[in-house]
């Protein structure tokens, strides 16, 4: 149990690095998240021939039906590396602040 | 002919109907008992756990619109459809990256909660619940008629009957059961529409020795191989980059979506619901598109008509796609258990988004902007069942009053509302310490007033339905001129070939004749060339319809990202011109309890 008051933790290094940490993890996986999607729609916009060619010689699916699945499937990959690193590391770090002001 | 019951009422899906109203109601009954406070009324005493949440998040934003719509799209438009279906779910990864953790430690009830909480209450309260409400009323407006209008198509039910059913079911379950009973409601459709789903894939997987090669391979061969290739939907790179934008931000600002994260006790489980959410809606999506390509090449297999010609017979828009399928692979049973499930679906989303109205009508503008903040538990609760009826009559006699008009842009419309409006005022708020109270206020207000201005005149609505009577008129008028065109065509074709060719005459033995047959060449010459002067002036007249054609003055179908961009200009902008000192004071306040949630409710 720790002693500081609440006001003590905003320059308390450890949750200026909690903080700092945080908003790297989510933009970082929001930007991907971004390059994800949008990236499934310029190539729609700008180049449907590559999303039309057929996967092999001998089928008649797309390459176009992997990569919209893919988009789905991966969006919700980035959400479990959120929640992975989320329930291990930032949780935590937040025990430890909170410790801290003993509560 | 392909024979359906389609279009009659079906036994089955009467009693599946009957045990579903049964059993939600029977739950609402036992929420009754257990909904006194406001933290009970507005967010089921934040005692529903991640899994729950994740279903009940699921149930909240599966509509009856993507079950049917994008089978339907799929079925008939192919990869098109599979497409639009990627954009409904990818605005679940930003709500986990950026929304859900700050919104559940910093909000009591509603967004406005977070808004609000370092600028001045009533001014950001009324302007967020204009943001709520507008959203929540244009995707209620849409749900209802397009209820009545499944229904009558369904079983031949009329229109008022089935708007009446949903209207009364909706908000008995709000009214009485408050948020504990519409997030069953929520779990139940989720679990009924996510097991319909995946019996129906099994189905058709079971129809195709479970290989999606096959299935795709069959698809190809009843439509050729570019109905396995991006085609019309998208052709303007900046409507669908603007659409992309709307479906994204603006499922992060949906009011009922967002109000859902106050229902879980602690962050954790906030973050846990959003994985699971995803990951279902992930899932049904998938199923979806499954299903309307089954529905594409399954349907009619034995009568030998293609199943997108059976499935346009019934509804041009596709929309039976999907209970079509389950008619010819289950029989009328798994249609009629379909059917009730589809109308489990509308109920639940109605159901949340009636009590994401009455929140916004209850707690920010009633109790944050008349009673200034002050208010006893139990007048809050009794103003939101006030509201609730009142929201439910006005959603009701507005889908009458909608009645077999063209609402499906409404939907369109409430995500690019919560995208313009209450996205860019809740991001900011959270993000950015010098967002001051007049920013946000004028960036809600502007955001809403825009995306309802620039879709009004987007020819959406422009040209499809506000001069619909001109458009088709001229597209009439044009038909015609073309028509009166090939028949100029065929006639001058067929006088061309009257012309004697040069060889011809000269092998003609008599002089006499030989003059006579250059005179009928020349004289039918003349009247093709009078044929030809007929088709100029058509070819004049249509060019002159056309210019008639209505144009609209944005020209882009999706202008939400202009009314997004708006929004976020405005409130950088003004957070400059009217800065706030005592906002950017207590930013470092609100950020111990966002990232730590020390003081979360």
């Amino acid at each position: 149990m720790g002693s500081k008051k609440k006001e003590d933790l905003l320059n308390d290094p450890d949750f200026l690095e909690l903080v700092s940490k945080k908003n790297t993890i989510s933009w970082i996986l929001t930007v991907l998240e971004l390059v994800l999607y949008f990236g499934f729609i310029a190539l729609i916009a700008f180049n449907k021939p590559f999303l039309a060619q057929k996967l092999a010689a001998d089928t008649k699916t797309t390459i176009g039906i992997p990569i919209a699945v893919g988009t789905i499937l991966g969006s919700w990959v980035l959400t479990g590396i959120y929640i992975f690193w989320a329930n291990t590391k930032y949780d935590s770090m937040v025990k430890k602040l909170k410790d801290k002001i003993g509560g | 002919m392909h024979t359906t019951t389609i279009g009659t009422l079906n036994i089955t899906s009467v009693l599946f109907f009957v045990l579903f109203v049964i059993s939600t109601l029977s739950i609402t009954y036992w929420a009754a008992k257990r909904t006194r406070t406001t933290k009970d009324f507005y967010a089921a005493g934040r005692s529903v756990t991640g899994l729950q949440n994740g279903l009940a998040l699921a149930g909240d934003y599966m509509s009856a619109a993507s079950f049917l719509g994008i089978a339907g799209l799929v079925s008939t438009r192919g990869y098109d459809g599979l497409i639009y279906s990627v954009g409904w779910l990818v605005g679940w990864p930003i709500i986990m990256f950026l929304i859900s953790e700050p919104l559940r430690n910093l909000g009591k009830y509603t967004f406005a909660d977070v808004v609000a909480f370092r600028l001045s209450q009533r001014p950001i309260r009324a302007a967020a619940a204009a943001g709520s409400l507008a959203v929540v009323i244009f995707y209620l407006i849409a749900q209802m008629v397009g209820a009545g209008t499944l229904f009558r198509l369904m079983f031949n039910l009329p229109f008022e009957v089935a708007v009446v059913l949903v209207g009364v079911l909706m908000v008995s379950y709000v009214l009485f059961g408050g948020m504990i009973a519409t997030t069953w409601v929520q779990i139940i459709k989720a679990v009924l529409l996510l097991g319909g789903a995946t019996l129906l894939v099994f189905l058709v997987l079971n129809r195709v020795d479970f290989s999606y090669g096959k299935l795709f391979g069959m698809a190809a061969e009843k439509y050729g191989d570019k109905f396995l290739e991006p085609g019309q939907l998208v052709t303007d790179p900046v409507d669908a980059f603007s659409l992309g934008l709307a479906l994204m931000f603006g499922t992060a600002g949906l009011p009922h979506i967002l109000m859902r994260f106050y229902t879980v006790p602690d962050v954790q489980a906030a973050r846990k619901s959003v994985f699971f959410a995803t990951g279902f809606i992930g899932y049904f999506y998938i199923l979806t598109v499954t299903i309307g390509f089954g529905a594409a090449v399954l349907i009619g297999a034995d009568s030998g008509k293609l199943g997108r010609d059976i499935i346009m017979s019934i509804d041009k828009g596709g929309n039976m796609a999907g209970p079509l399928l389950a008619e010819a692979l289950g029989g009328s049973v798994f249609l009629g258990f379909l059917a009730a499930v589809a109308f489990a679906t509308i109920l639940a989303v109605v159901a949340g988004l009636t009590l994401a109205g009455a929140s916004a009508l209850s707690h920010d503008l009633y109790v944050g902007v008349i009673r200034r903040g002050q208010s006893a538990e139990k007048e809050e609760v009794k103003v939101a069942k006030i509201a609730t009826v009142g929201l439910g009559l006005t959603a009701m006699l507005l889908a009458m009053a909608f009645k077999g008009q063209n609402v499906a842009f409404m939907v369109g419309l409430a995500f690019a509302i919560a995208a313009s409006a209450n996205f860019p005022a809740l991001i900011l708020s959270l993000m950015w310490k010098k967002f001051s109270t007049q920013a946000a206020v004028w960036s809600i207000y502007i955001g809403m007033i825009s995306a309802v201005a620039f879709i009004v005149m987007s020819p959406t609505v422009w040209v499809d339905i506000i001069h619909k009577a001109d458009k088709d008129a001229i597209t009439k008028q044009i038909a015609e001129i073309d028509g009166k065109v090939k028949t100029v065509d065929a006639e001058i074709e067929a006088l061309t070939k009257q012309i004697l060719p040069a060889d011809a005459i000269a092998a003609i033995k008599k002089k006499k004749d030989q003059a006579a047959a250059v005179q009928k060449n020349t004289q039918t010459q003349a009247s093709i060339d009078g044929k030809k002067k007929d088709k100029d002036a058509l070819a004049a007249q249509k060019k002159d319809a056309g210019a008639k054609m209505p144009v609209a003055p944005i020209k882009y179908r999706n202008p939400g990202i202009f009314s997004m961009g708006l929004a976020f200009a405005i409130g950088i902008l003004f957070s400059f011109i009217f800065p706030e000192k005592d906002a950017e004071e207590k930013f470092a306040t609100e950020k111990l309890r966002e990232y730590v949630g020390i003081g979360a409710e």
